[in-house]
Order: structure tokens, then sequence, then C-alpha cells
């Protein structure tokens, strides 16, 4: 009986159970599928939750972007702000600048006077050894937006004692349109080519003799200049000046009209790029009164100069080589009364050089000057005496210009501005300090 | 005495009346102008890309140039120091002195690099205000562009959509080129070069280039065959790609550098007329890229 009823729960068991397989199979499915929807709609939030994000990151990060690249032009705009504009007390001082320099020489045949020409200023050849050059400070600045200001004033030691001399003492028209400029006070000739530069910046370490003979050095004038620039495509320009000073060859004669005047013209401009060149023309009429120390002159002085310069560079950089020819013509007719004497006189005199940067920072330059005076036969025994002869000399130079604030020149010439040939060194120093210098053509 | 009056007239009457007399000191200002400006301006360039801007003379055929200007733009930053202050005095022309708007000095737009800590003339010819070599970074040329419309239009009022609608269009052009050029040049970050002279700085800033030397000792001094005997020295052990330098400088130095490292020496064309190709600012930087991308390659 107990084994029948085993058998008939075996069977009960074994008829039911696929059909309870079945149905808890049903269930897992229905589960799972559950499940997969659930996490679907999670990683579908989630997914959409991240898209969220970062698209709320890229829209920060682009206003990132914007205010780094707006702080970027304000750091910019501050950093140009503040380099431009630094203040103290010494922010309006004028540009200054010295000029040092001195020359060791050799010199036989010194000579202080032009046979045939009236001495004046401080000329010739020097003496031999070591001598102090005038040491030239300089101070220029716009004074407001319609003058522009500029003081030279030179240091001497002359013969123990320390003379300051007024070189240029100038104002000038900044804001005058129509190619006017007007300068008033001390300034340097515009006559002929070189009488506008500081002799620091000459090639040579004299002057050339017409400069000597015709101007002492230099022609200064205490008084006006005009100039007018004509708006054409070559610089063609007109000039005139009234000199009230006695800067030589005037002398004394000026009251209320002035004792002489220039008229001046220049004409320059480029051939391609590598050439340039100006022309120009002058003339001086001065009244003359007792000018001179020992013997005097009173009368009429009336100097013509003609004058030239070319240059010429590879591409027009003169940096590396280049080659500077220049040259100027004088005459001159003085009549008048000399030491007493009744004189009528002309002098003529002109020089010619060239000057070659071959390499960087060192020029090779050549010159010959002359003068010559036809005083005729009245004044014999005299400063005036006709020498019968031209003076002229041969001068050879080589220079080193380490930058541009500094030169060491040495200076040969073969001198025969006396009847007796002379032999001349020079060694030269040119330094300059402070403000940086003008590239005058 | 009626050719006599002609003639005079002639002399005196301004060479173009209705368009604007622009003197421009390099050729990048000239080009900047020609691009903002159009046929409104009649464009002088005082200096070509083989002249070094630092050492320029006041010479008559720029005075005369100046003299009919109704504006200058220079560099400034005391790159014309020795000859532009010079060409001003003498010019007898009020509207293209400082603090009038004609007178435009493109460095005072932006911001200098290299600017020096000790202002002294051992230094060699340095420039107070920093290098002034500004216009190799394209992203100064885009500031100094936008100053120089604003200046257009105050000096030519009568023109001022002309130049609004061109600067408009300058800086579209000139932005996506620099994007362009940004893109390009991405493998020359860190490239190791020499330069003859501080005149890269700004374009070495621009694309990360990596300067590792210059053979002027000091700005404006060439170096002496000692001091470039000692850079071969420092430089033999590791060489840098290239030597570069614009077409102004002396190229002995360079040459003999790279000569005894075994590295090309290389002119950039600098500016405008820098190389044959080199007609404008647009080609000016894809020119320099493309050379310095030969090199890296």
């Amino acid at each position: 009986m107990k084994f029948k009823s085993v058998i008939a729960l075996l069977f009960i068991v074994g008829a039911y159970a696929p059909v309870a397989y079945a149905e808890n199979l049903a269930v897992e499915v229905a589960e799972l599928r559950a499940l997969l929807m659930e996490t679907r709609r999670d990683y579908e939030d989630r997914i959409s939750d991240l898209e969220t994000r970062l698209a709320s990151a890229e829209q920060l990060a682009s206003g990132a972007k914007r205010d780094a690249s707006e702080a970027f032009e304000i750091a910019e705009q501050t950093a140009i702000d503040q380099s431009s504009s630094t203040s103290a007390a010494n922010t309006f001082n004028p540009a200054l600048g010295a000029v040092l320099s001195g020359r060791y020489g050799s010199v036989d045949e010194a000579w202080e006077e032009i046979p045939g020409f009236q001495p004046a200023g401080e000329i010739g050849t020097g003496e031999s050894g070591f001598a102090l050059g005038e040491a030239e400070i300089n101070l220029k600045a716009n004074v407001d937006d319609r003058f522009f200001g500029n003081l030279t004033f030179a240091i001497a030691d002359e013969e123990g004692e320390v003379e300051v001399e007024l070189e240029e003492a100038w104002l000038q028209t900044a804001g005058l349109p129509a190619g006017i400029t007007v300068t008033g006070g001390r300034l340097f000739s515009a006559t002929g080519y070189i009488n506008g530069f500081h002799r620091h910046t000459d090639d040579f370490a004299d002057r050339p003799l017409p400069y000597q003979a015709f101007f002492g050095g230099q022609y200064v004038v205490d008084g006006l200049q005009a100039r007018w620039i004509a708006p054409t495509p070559l610089l063609f320009e007109l000039g005139a000046e009234l000199n009230w000073g006695s800067g030589f060859p005037a002398a004394g004669e000026a009251d209320s009209s002035p004792g002489a005047y220039t008229l001046f013209a220049k004409l320059g401009g480029d051939v391609g790029v590598s050439h340039s060149w100006q022309l120009g023309i002058s003339w001086l009429s001065a009244d003359a009164l007792e000018r001179g120390d020992t013997a005097t002159f009173s009368g009429d002085s009336e100097l013509a100069v003609a004058d030239f310069v070319w240059k010429w560079a590879p591409h027009g950089n003169s940096v590396q080589r280049n080659l500077k020819l220049q040259g100027e013509y004088f005459s001159r007719s003085e009549s008048g009364v000399f030491d007493g004497l009744v004189y009528d006189g002309d002098q003529t005199g002109w020089y010619l050089q060239g000057v070659w940067q071959f390499t960087p920072r060192w020029r090779l330059g050549l010159r010959h000057d002359v003068v010559d005076a036809d005083n005729g036969p009245l004044l014999v025994g005299t400063q005036l005496e006709d020498p019968g002869r031209s003076s002229s000399r041969d001068s050879l130079m080589l220079d080193w210009s380490p930058s541009e604030f500094s030169r060491l020149r040495l200076q040969y010439t073969n001198d025969q501005v006396l009847a007796d040939t002379g032999q001349q060194w020079l060694l030269q120093y040119i330094m300059s300090l402070g403000a940086h210098g003008a590239h005058a053509f | 005495m009626k050719s006599v009056a002609t003639l005079i007239l002639l002399i005196v009457t301004p060479v173009s009346a209705s368009a604007i007399d622009i003197f421009a000191c390099e050729p990048e200002w000239g080009s900047l102008a020609t691009e903002l400006a159009g046929d409104k301006a009649n464009v002088t360039v005082a200096t070509t890309a083989f002249q070094d801007p630092h050492r320029l003379q006041a010479k008559p055929s720029l005075i005369a140039a100046i003299r009919r200007a109704n504006m200058v733009i220079c560099t400034g930053a005391d790159l014309e120091i020795g000859w532009l202050p010079l060409l001003l005095r003498r010019a007898g022309n009020s509207s293209i002195q400082a603090g009038n708007p004609g007178h435009f000095m493109a460095a005072d737009y932006v911001r200098k690099l290299e600017v020096p800590k000790i202002i002294d003339r051992s230094q060699g010819d340095i420039h107070p205000q920093g290098n002034p070599h500004v216009h190799l970074d394209p992203r100064n040329i885009r500031r100094i562009g936008i100053a120089l419309g604003d200046r257009l239009r105050e000096i030519d009022p009568a023109n001022a959509a002309y130049y609004d609608s061109r600067l408009a269009d300058f800086q579209s052009r000139w932005n996506e080129s620099i994007d362009v050029w940004e893109q390009n040049s991405a493998d020359l970050a860190g490239i190791r070069l020499a330069s003859n002279h501080r005149s890269f700085s700004y374009f070495a800033a621009w694309l990360d280039l990596n300067i590792v030397a210059t053979l002027e000792p000091k700005p404006g001094i060439p170096a002496s065959g000692a001091q470039l005997a000692t850079l071969l020295e420092q430089l033999s052990s590791n060489p840098p790609a290239a030597v570069i330098r614009t077409p102004y400088a002396n190229e002995r130095p360079s040459k003999w550098l790279s000569t005894q490292l075994k590295i090309p020496e290389v002119k950039l064309p600098y500016t405008i007329g820098g190389a044959d190709n080199v007609s404008d600012l647009f080609a000016l930087f894809e020119e320099s890229i493309a050379i310095l991308r030969e090199l890296a390659q």
C-alpha cells in the first residue's frame, strides 16, 4: 500500500512538473523584459542628463573663451596704455646730447692765415701734439605745438681759460603749412652744402679751404631764415636769410637794416633706388664795417656758391657700403677800403671730395681743396698781398665707427697753403652721448 | 607772361587734389594703407625691404614727399628716430606733425616685446620703448588696422563709409588668414632658429618659434669675428634649424655661421618686396611660413 501511494505521487509530480516549469519561464521573461525596459529608461535618462550637462559645459566654455579673449584685449590695452604713459617731473626735459672730440696731430708748416685772405674765425692747421676739441652740448625740444627750439653751446679751453661759445640758439615754426618754415635766432646759414652741418659730422677732420677762407669755418646768421618747399615730386626749395649779426664775412654794419642777406635754392631727388642727389646755389651779400682785428676792411662783399652732392648705396642701403661724392665752388668779389687802401679783389675756391664706405663701419675719403685770391697790385705788404699762386691741399682719411655714436679717424694731408709744402697727420675722435643724432642728407 | 603764370601754377598746384597723400615709412604700412584706403589714397613708401629702417637718411626725395603728405604712417617706437624727426621738421607741413590726426605711429597700438630694463647705449642701439619690429605678428596688424581705419575716417570724413567697408572686408579676410596660418604652422612650434638681428621677435612670439641666438651681440652692433666664433662654439653641440635674416641685413655673418654649422642660411622676406612674390601683407605671412615649413621638413 505504501509502495502504491509513492508511485501515485511520482506520477502526479511527473505530470505536473513541465507545466510548472513553463509558467516559471514566462514570469522570468517578463521580469527580464521589465528590467531591460527599466535599464533602457535609466540609460536614456542618464544620456540625456549627460547631453544637457555637455551642452551647458560647452556654453560655459565658449563664454569662458569669449571672456578670456575680452580679458586678453583689456590686458593688452592696459599694457599698451601703461607702456606709453609714464610721467615724472623730467618727462618734458629736452633731448640732451653732447659731443666730445679731440685729436693728436703731427703738423709741420702750421698756419693760422691763408695768404691773400683776411683771417676769420679759428682756422688753420693747429699745433702738433694732443688738442682737446670743443665739447659741444645740444638741447632740443618742441616748445609747444607751434615752435621747435634748439640750443647748442660749445665749451673750449683757450690757453687755460674756459670759454663758452653760443653756437646755435634758434626757434623754428613747426606748424606752418604750404611748405613754409621760418627759423629765427642764431643759426647756421643754408649757404653752400656743409655750412648747415655741425663740424663734428664732417667727413674730414677740418673744414675745406673755401670754408676756412670765406667763412672762417662756418657762416653763422643772427636773424631770420625762411624756406619754402614746392609741392613737387623733386625737392625744390627756395630760401632767404637776413643777418643782423657780425658773423664773417659780415661785420659791424647792421643797425635797423640787416648787414647781410642770403638767397638760396636747392634741387634734389633720386635716380632709381640706389642714387640720390642734391644741387644748390646760394648768393650772400654782406656789408662790412671795420672787419678784422689788426687791419680792417670796410665795404661790400658778394659771394656766390654752387654745390652738389651725390650719394650711392646698393639698393639704397647705406649700412653695408656707400659712396658719397660732393663738391662746392665759391666765387667772391669784395670792394671797399682795406687798411686805408682802395681794395677791389676777387677770390675763388673749390673742393671736391669722395668718401667710400667699403665695408660696414670703415670709410676711406679723399679730398682736394683750393683757394685762390686775385686782389690786384695795390695791397702789396698788407695781409691781402696777392701771393701769386693758389693755396691747396690733398687729404686722405680713414675712419672707423664702432657704432652710430662713435668715430675714430686718421687723416693725412699734403698741405700747400704756404709757400713750403707741409705734411700733417691727425688722429681724431668724435663721440656722441645722449640723444640720437639726425641722419641729415 | 602767361606761360610764366602757368608754370607757377603747375609748381604750386598739388599733384592730386581728390585723393589723400599718405607717406608710409616702411612697406608694411604702405600695404596696410592701400588695403584700407584703396584708390582714395596715393601712397608713397619711404623705404624698401632692402633698406635698414634704422639707418635711412632724410634725403631730398623724402623731404619733397613728406611735404605733400596729408598723413604719415610710420612704426614709431624710435625705429625712425634718426630720420623721421628731421623730415617732419623740414616738411613745412602742419597736418603731419605729432599730435595731429595725420601723424600715425603703428607701434603705439600694440604691446611691445623686449622692453629694455637697462636703458644705456652700452647695451647697443636699443629702443627704450621696446622692439619696434611689430608688424610680423598678424594680430598686431589687426589691431593697427582698426586704429588706422579710425584715423582715415577722421582725416577724410567724406569717404568714411568707404573706409569702413574696406576695413570690414580686410578684417574678415585677415582673420580667416590668421586661422589658416596658425593651422598650417602648428608643426613649426618650438623650431630652433638663430637670427641676425632681433627683427623676428614678434613673428617668433606668434608662432612659438624658438630663437636661440642673435648674431648681433647687441642691437645695431655687428658681431666681431671673435664673437661669432664664441657663438659657433655655443651652438655647435645642438645647432638650430637655420640662421634667418632680413633682406637688408649683412649676409656675411649669417652665411659664415650657417656654413660652419652646416645648416641653411635663410633670407625671410621681412616686409613687402622682401621676396619677388611678396606683394602684400597676405603674401608676406604666407611666404614666411612656407619658407619655414620647408625648413622643418
